[in-house]
């Protein structure tokens, strides 16, 4: 039997010294005579685990790691290459609990397949959505995907179907679908993941919903800080022209879509669509009113779908398995899963999708572990830079849309970062402001002015002064900000910084729980 | 021919080759930036007038973006993540330590010149943080020894 080794090319496997632990690899191998196939699969997205090198044997892929340069030798001389006994040896991958106790849908693939291999990707039941949606109307598609439940992922969560179905409504002669790569929250990497593990994905799910509203122009604007994802999509865009799933007659269907990467360049708020849609069209970054709503006038004037990597990395399996498929998973109205990413201070990091519904505590323990420090956790950023701290007697909270929005809090992208009880929540309070300052697009006043004013209010009350005059202060500002902010960047700083000040008051100079926002 | 006529021919050369693109502006911001290592003072008003625009709007896009520099780097520019999941793993301690080795703030370069220093809210490098980005070599749990060690490999390698 070949020998087949796997080793992750994801960059946060690479950041761990994936591609030193690659080159010893293949020279030990050569060294000693060993014929193998090094195929650079991406992560499984067990971070703790990383660089996890897989080998093919006859029972199914086994795994080693963390394996670092150093243990190259070690792991020859014990024969892994046949699967052979080790201290790294972690048996078959499949059958590790982090990755056996989840629901993978949207990465079925991701760190199994090679990610820019065409026929790879459609060994492993990809294109079969595109296939399906090929034969079907427009208004089927739409419907497919609206039946499905799926929501926007990026963190607002509005029903994908209902936007694809105004902009099918919407006569235009030319039509774009924008995929929304500028993942942005800390905490997040989802989006970087499938990218660099399954760009494949994200191309069908975009060709999908180009045929399903007539856009016959798709651009991924994605951060400047993702160059592996880059370099991934752009070699998966051009494979698909190649074979003919991109470009003027799709797969002989007489359709057409087109597809570019566009890069933004280090500014957060272009994350938000409408701020987006200014920076593709050559920029400054300016949030714009809505209405109008993108759906009718969005880029260049044009209808336009803008959706986040996951909704439309979703839309694939949606289009192959049915919509009543996808909506069995999840609870309320929350259907479908959601790839959670485990960030911070946790002891094992890494993508956990689920469907909606297991509570915040069995994610943070049971997959989680505690925190990497061994400490007690104190609190948990969910959704972002622009998300709610949340203490211990919150983690009971089931992962879902409308239960977290009951508590005041979001859940957004799916991100999870966690602090252990060496963490100061008013400094953390004042780092949420004064981001919003850097990253203010400056158009409305709340946001520009109010998170400069932001910091230096608290500024005052982290040296413990006038805090009966600056708390109140603080809350209006809160106030000011939630409510009169253009976009989510001003509108939801409070959430963290509110969080943070009636959670931990203590952290505040505050003697008692100081009440509800 | 001399540095900046040099400069002047390849920013002629991007701004032709991109300018019909649609929203061309960020695509040729990049290319200069790419190839130039910043995008210099002298290159906005070819830019502004290949693609109609005034030399203020220009500015005013180079200047929005954090990215986009306006000054020579070093040779090597370090991207440090402050953001939150960092930070809950002890990314402003290492913030201090990298201050302290390179004797810089960010957004100041090393007086030999080796080195620029630049904040960055998030790497997507969140499960493996503290993370920092060299170019487009990215580490992952950085430590105060880790990023010695490597600032000094990478000044070897130039």
């Amino acid at each position: 039997m070949s020998i087949t080794i796997y080793v992750p090319c994801d960059s946060s496997a690479i950041s761990l010294g994936a591609d030193r632990v690659a080159i010893a690899i293949a020279k030990e191998a050569e060294k000693r005579n060993i014929t193998i196939q090094l195929i650079r699969n991406s992560s499984r997205g067990m971070f703790w685990l990383e660089p996890l090198v897989e080998v093919a044997t006859a029972e199914g892929r086994v795994a080693y790691g963390p394996v670092q340069v150093g243990d190259v030798t070690s792991l020859f001389d014990a024969d892994f290459v046949q699967g052979g006994a080790h201290p790294l040896f972690l048996g078959l991958t499949e059958e590790l609990d982090y990755l056996k106790k989840q629901q993978r849908l949207t990465f079925a693939r991701c760190g199994i397949t090679d990610p820019v291999n065409l026929d790879d990707y459609i060994a492993h039941e990809g294109y079969r959505g595109l296939s399906n949606a090929l034969k079907m109307s427009q208004a089927d598609i739409v419907k497919a995907v609206t039946d499905s439940g799926l929501r926007g992922r990026g963190g607002a969560a509005f029903p994908t179907g209902i936007k694809w179905n105004t902009v099918l409504g919407t006569p235009s002669e030319q039509k774009y679908i924008i995929c929304n790569a500028d993942e942005g929250d800390s905490g997040t990497f989802s989006d970087r993941m499938t990218m660099e593990g399954d760009p494949f994905v994200l191309i069908e799910g975009m060709t999908i919903a180009g045929i399903a509203v007539g856009a016959n122009q798709g651009y991924i604007y994605l951060r400047v800080e993702y160059p592996h994802a880059h370099k991934a999509l752009n070699t998966a865009i051009e494979k698909a022209y190649q074979a003919g799933y991109l470009g003027d007659n799709i797969q002989g269907s007489g359709k057409t879509f087109n597809l570019e990467v566009r890069l933004g360049a280090g500014a957060y708020i272009c994350g938000e669509e409408t701020s987006l849609m200014e920076s593709l069209e050559g920029k400054r970054g300016l949030v714009r009113f809505k209405p109008p709503l993108p759906a009718i006038s969005g880029l260049f004037g044009k209808p336009t779908v803008v959706n986040n990597v996951i909704s439309l990395a979703s839309v694939p399996i949606i289009l192959d398995k049915g919509g009543d498929y996808y909506r069995d998973f999840g609870m309320g109205r929350s259907r479908g899963t959601l790839p959670l990413q485990l960030a911070g201070n946790i002891k094992h990091a890494g993508l956990v999708e689920l469907a909606f519904g297991m509570t915040l505590r069995e994610l943070l323990y049971d997959f989680g572990g505690g925190t990497a420090s061994g400490r007690p956790i104190k609190a948990v950023q969910v959704g972002g830079p622009l998300g709610a701290y949340l203490p211990e007697s919150q983690f009971d909270t089931p992962l879902d849309y409308e239960a977290f929005a009951a508590n005041w809090t979001v859940l957004g992208h799916g991100g999870v970062v966690v602090f252990d009880d060496t963490a100061n929540m008013a400094e953390m309070a004042r780092y949420n402001m004064e981001f919003c300052a850097i990253e203010s697009c400056g158009k409305c006043t709340p946001c520009r002015i109010g998170s400069t004013r932001g910091y230096e209010v608290l500024d005052d009350i982290i040296a413990g002064r006038e805090l009966s005059k600056n708390v109140p202060l603080l809350r209006d500002l809160c106030n000011t900000l939630l409510n009169g902010s253009l976009c989510a960047l001003g509108g939801m700083t409070p959430y963290p910084v509110l969080s943070a000040l009636n959670n931990f008051p203590e952290d505040f100079g505050i003697d008692e729980k100081a009440g509800a926002a | 021919m001399t540095e900046s006529s040099n400069m002047q021919a390849t920013v002629q050369e991007i701004t032709t080759a991109l300018k019909d693109k649609p929203g061309a502006l960020l695509p040729i911001l990049h290319a200069i930036q790419d190839k130039i290592g910043y995008v210099p003072a002298e290159s906005v008003p070819a830019i502004a007038k290949a693609l109609n625009l005034s030399r203020a709007e220009v500015h005013g896009v180079i200047s929005f973006y954090h990215y986009f520099r306006e000054s020579k780097p070093g040779n090597h520019t370090i991207y440090l993540c402050r953001a939150e999941s960092c930070q809950a793993m002890g990314g402003k301690k290492l913030e201090q330590h990298v201050k302290d080795r390179l004797g810089i703030d960010f957004h100041e370069t090393t007086a030999d010149g080796e080195f620029s220093l630049e904040p960055v809210y998030c790497l997507g490098n969140c499960a493996c943080s503290p993370a920092m980005q060299i170019g487009t070599e990215i580490y992952g749990r950085v430590s105060a020894d880790s990023f010695d060690t490597t600032i000094n490999e990478t000044k070897e390698l130039a």
